[in-house]
């Protein structure tokens, strides 16, 4: 413990010092920040309104399907809800979420520097993601989309009414955000770690994150092609994907998904380096398997590059690429069940506390390991061509984004919460709304798998009557995730205005970031610390038997 | 399973294979779910058991389970590999049915001239090969019941093959969107027993079979003209083209089939026969796909003509 004693008594005797929240209270020192702990909670003010945004999308969707014929009378309306639904959650908040927000505030925190490589840059990339957020709702509200958040082609291209070319180009603004951030923490990660800072003495965390910015940096550029070929065909009829002027549309499929299979890894690797972080903390205990899981995160990204054709089993690619992709598919799931037997093995033998964060980061565990089981039905191909386009399909995906990877940012937002706000949250309370989060969204997304079985087609506005039953308990569910999701917004708020002080190490957490004040000064350090040992070296548990 | 019938002779392999995978993840959530719970409750903080010692190596644990998972996940892909390669396979005897998706319904010309639309009638117990094309954007031709699916794409033939075995009325779903009417491309499929499709077909049969109907496209649009083999351009003839091997200028051979048929008539300087001049026009944006299907429906017949 020799880092925390010498950080510690050098940052102590300065009282009253200002925090990075209140070193500066005027408008203009948050716009103009590049503190990356004042840009992270910009971004988390931009992505928590993103969340509501395509939150209520989804609502207007279930309520939809409560009867087989539609709520909502016009399927038009209907088409421009899910697909304003998934540009929202996936581009405007499940893609940055935990790296914007959680990374940016604790990337430098952890690895002992001030700031990221290029404060700058993390400025500009917060103002790219409003300018494209800004584009986006003019185009969603005054014109709308109906092409799905997957703009396939020729629809998209040549037969789509509405304002899709101008929510393309949002879409293709906000992936120079992602790519800036990218960039960002690769440079920050290789150049900025704090002397005794190995690699291997890095948090998970941070392996995560630097294989999510490798995703970032190599994977948007190919999306901002195949965007700006999408406008391209639709203003000036260049024959791109559309046949009918010399086209392939098949084209479109394999360009989409070479960027959108990896951000799938782009949104849920964050995920996964949040929960190894929390359960060594909540286990006391030391990681298991801290190597395995380092090396995992790098294998999903560099698989997840080989892998997009899994989305095309029944779009008319060849077979032998169709079988060569199913097996690639089932190799990226390797490193995922490599990560989630590594948790149980770090639970095991410890001293398992339940705090929000926790209970948060189980839940996760359990929905990760079903959305990712489900991954394996659809990998497989025969029963992919059955089941491919269908509910199956959602259910599988929200399990991961939603079940996964939301949970996995609660968890976050909590185990960070005091560090970030310098404040507590009421604990009651937010293990309540873990559960219930857990409970509501089970109960929407289960149906969905055997409406999926069933038959019932993805983007249905109206549906034959035998599928009403599974309908009707998914929105039940999903009233229930609403209130779940609303209530870390209430208590959060609440524990920002009046919320007792935290301690600085409120989980007796190991790193860097639990040795500054809650919540930081602006320079985070004001000596850079010198790191001698490992993050999750909790003692041994006959350590802990004897001691106490 | 859960009440979806098995109308296919695939559909009882997918079930099987579905099966497996819940099988497997049955026994997996098991796994997860009971250490988790087993290790929260055994060890949670305030328990006062002892801890005893922790493995300090790791490396053997994560081989262990790095390779059991392999090796599962290994079998199911071969397993569901071995299904979806027999789906590509379609037997020759195959009754042959076209279909033409557009916003936003399903077109189903039969060989005999029938046509319908939104229902397509089969056969029961006989392999039915349906040729598919879109007149506009991307559809897919999904047919629970059969636990089949396949996209259908605009100026391109796709072709889905099925064996239905069960009498009865079935889904027949729209399962890509395609615009606001996505959801009202609701179409039935009708198994019917061989008496009953003969007497369906002979109720609905048109005066002219697909491939006379084709013929008479054949005359109206100047084919003949250079393929009927007495014109003064030299063009190759048809009869017995179908189904047989052709040689290119380019010194390939290509199979020809539906899909080398119309593209040889929208596309004639794509494939050039060995040994003639690409003179032909392109059809391209002249004929649509009902003519076209005519078209290669007549074009096949006479490559039946060959056969002795």
């Amino acid at each position: 413990m020799s880092t925390a004693a010498t950080v510690n008594e050098r940052i102590a005797p300065a009282p009253r010092r200002p925090s990075y929240l209140t070193d500066g209270v005027t408008l203009k020192s948050w716009l103009l920040t590049t503190d990356h702990k004042r840009i992270a909670i910009l971004y988390m003010i931009s992505i928590t309104f993103f969340f509501f945004l395509g939150g209520s999308a989804a609502a207007l969707i279930r309520y939809n399907l409560i009867v087989p014929q539609g709520m909502i009378p016009s399927a038009e309306t209907y088409n421009r809800l899910f697909t304003m639904h998934g540009v929202i959650m996936v581009w405007f908040f499940l893609v940055p979420s935990i790296p914007v927000t959680i990374g940016n505030f604790v990337v430098p925190l952890m690895i002992g520097a001030r700031d990221l490589a290029f404060p700058k840059v993390n400025l500009l990339s917060w103002y790219l993601f409003i300018i494209a957020g800004t584009v986006a709702l003019y185009a969603l509200f005054f014109g709308g989309a109906d092409t799905g958040w997957t703009f396939y082609a020729p629809y998209s291209t040549n037969y789509a009414q509405g304002n899709v070319a101008l929510l393309v180009t949002a879409v293709f603004i906000s992936g120079f955000s992602s790519i800036a951030t990218g960039l960002n923490f690769i440079v920050t990660i290789h150049r900025l770690r704090a002397p005794g800072m190995t690699w291997f003495r890095m948090p998970i965390f941070l392996w995560s994150l630097y294989s999510t910015s490798v995703i970032m940096v190599l994977a948007t550029p190919v999306l901002a092609i195949t965007l700006l070929l999408v406008v391209f065909e639709r203003i000036f009829h260049v024959g791109i994907f559309d046949p009918r002027i010399g086209g392939d549309p098949i084209l479109f499929q394999h360009l989409f998904w070479f960027y959108s299979h990896p951000a799938v890894y782009i949104m849920i690797l964050p995920g996964l380096g949040v929960i190894s972080e929390i359960i060594p903390v909540f286990a006391r205990k030391q990681l298991f398997g801290y190597k395995f899981i380092a090396w995992s995160s790098v294998a999903i990204a560099v698989i997840g590059f080989f892998v997009w054709g899994h989305h095309m089993f029944i779009s008319g690619q060849s077979m032998y690429a169709s079988i060569v992709f199913s097996m690639l598919s089932y190799f990226v799931a390797v490193p995922s069940a490599i990560k989630v037997f590594n948790w149980l093995g770090t639970m095991h033998k410890g001293y398992i506390h339940f705090d929000a964060p926790m209970l948060y980061a189980l839940g996760f565990i359990g929905l990760f390991v079903m959305g990712g089981l489900t991954g394996l039905y659809l990998a497989a191909l025969a029963a992919d061509v059955h089941l491919h386009d269908t509910y199956f399909v959602i259910a599988h995906f929200h399990y991961i984004m939603v079940g996964g990877m939301v949970s996995a940012y609660f968890a976050a937002l909590h185990f960070w919460w005091p560090k970030i706000s310098g404040r507590t949250y009421p604990e009651t309370i937010a293990r309540a709304a873990a559960l219930l989060m857990f409970l509501g969204f089970n109960i929407t997304f289960f149906p969905q798998y055997i409406l999926g079985y069933l038959g019932m087609p993805r983007r249905y506005h109206a549906y034959p009557p035998e599928f009403q039953v599974l309908n009707v308990f998914s929105s039940a569910g999903a009233s229930i995730l609403a209130a779940a999701y609303l209530m870390p917004l209430a208590y959060l708020i609440w524990s920002l205005l009046c919320g007792e002080p935290a301690p600085d190490n409120p989980w007796h957490a190991k790193g860097l970031e639990w040795q500054t004040p809650s919540p930081p000064f602006s320079n985070n350090f004001d000596v850079t610390p010198v790191v001698t040992e490992g993050r999750y070296d909790y003692p041994k548990p006959e350590v802990l038997q004897a001691d106490g | 399973m859960l009440g979806l019938p098995q109308a296919s002779a695939e559909a009882p392999q997918t079930d099987a294979l579905i099966a497996g995978l819940v099988a497997v993840s049955v026994a997996v959530l098991g796994l997860a779910f009971g250490l988790m719970l087993y290790y929260v409750i055994r060890y949670r903080h305030n328990s006062p058991i002892d801890r005893g010692k922790i493995a300090d190596r790791t490396f053997g644990f994560e081989i262990t389970w790095t390779t059991a998972t392999l090796v599962i996940f290994f079998g199911l892909f071969v397993w569901g590999s071995v299904i979806y390669a027999r789906m590509y396979n379609p037997p020759s005897n195959a009754l042959k049915i076209y279909v033409v998706a557009k916003q936003w319904m399903w077109k189903i010309e039969h060989a005999g001239g029938q046509r319908e639309i939104d229902t397509l009638h089969v056969p029961v117990n006989k392999p039915i090969e349906l040729i598919m094309s879109s007149q506009d954007v991307i559809h897919d031709f999904f047919v629970p019941a059969f636990r089949l699916k396949r996209d259908v794409l605009p100026d391109q033939y796709e072709t889905l093959w099925f064996r239905p075995d069960r009498i009865g009325s079935y889904h027949l779903f729209c399962s890509q969107l395609c615009g606001t009417g996505h959801a009202a491309m609701i179409g039935t499929v009708i198994v019917m027993s061989d008496p009953d499709y003969a007497k369906w077909l002979a109720q609905n049969g048109a005066s002219d079979t697909l491939a006379q109907q084709g013929r008479q496209l054949f005359i109206r649009y100047g084919c003949d003209g250079c393929h009927g083999g007495n014109g003064t351009v030299r063009a190759p003839s048809l009869v017995g083209v179908y189904g047989s091997p052709v040689p290119l200028s380019d010194g390939t051979t290509v199979m020809a089939d539906d899909r080398y048929i119309r593209d040889s008539i929208l596309y004639p300087g794509k494939q050039i026969v060995a040994s003639y001049t690409p003179i032909m026009p392109s059809f391209n944006g002249v004929l649509g796909e009902d003519d076209l299907l005519k078209l290669v429906a007549y074009i096949e017949s006479l490559g039946a003509e060959k056969q002795p």
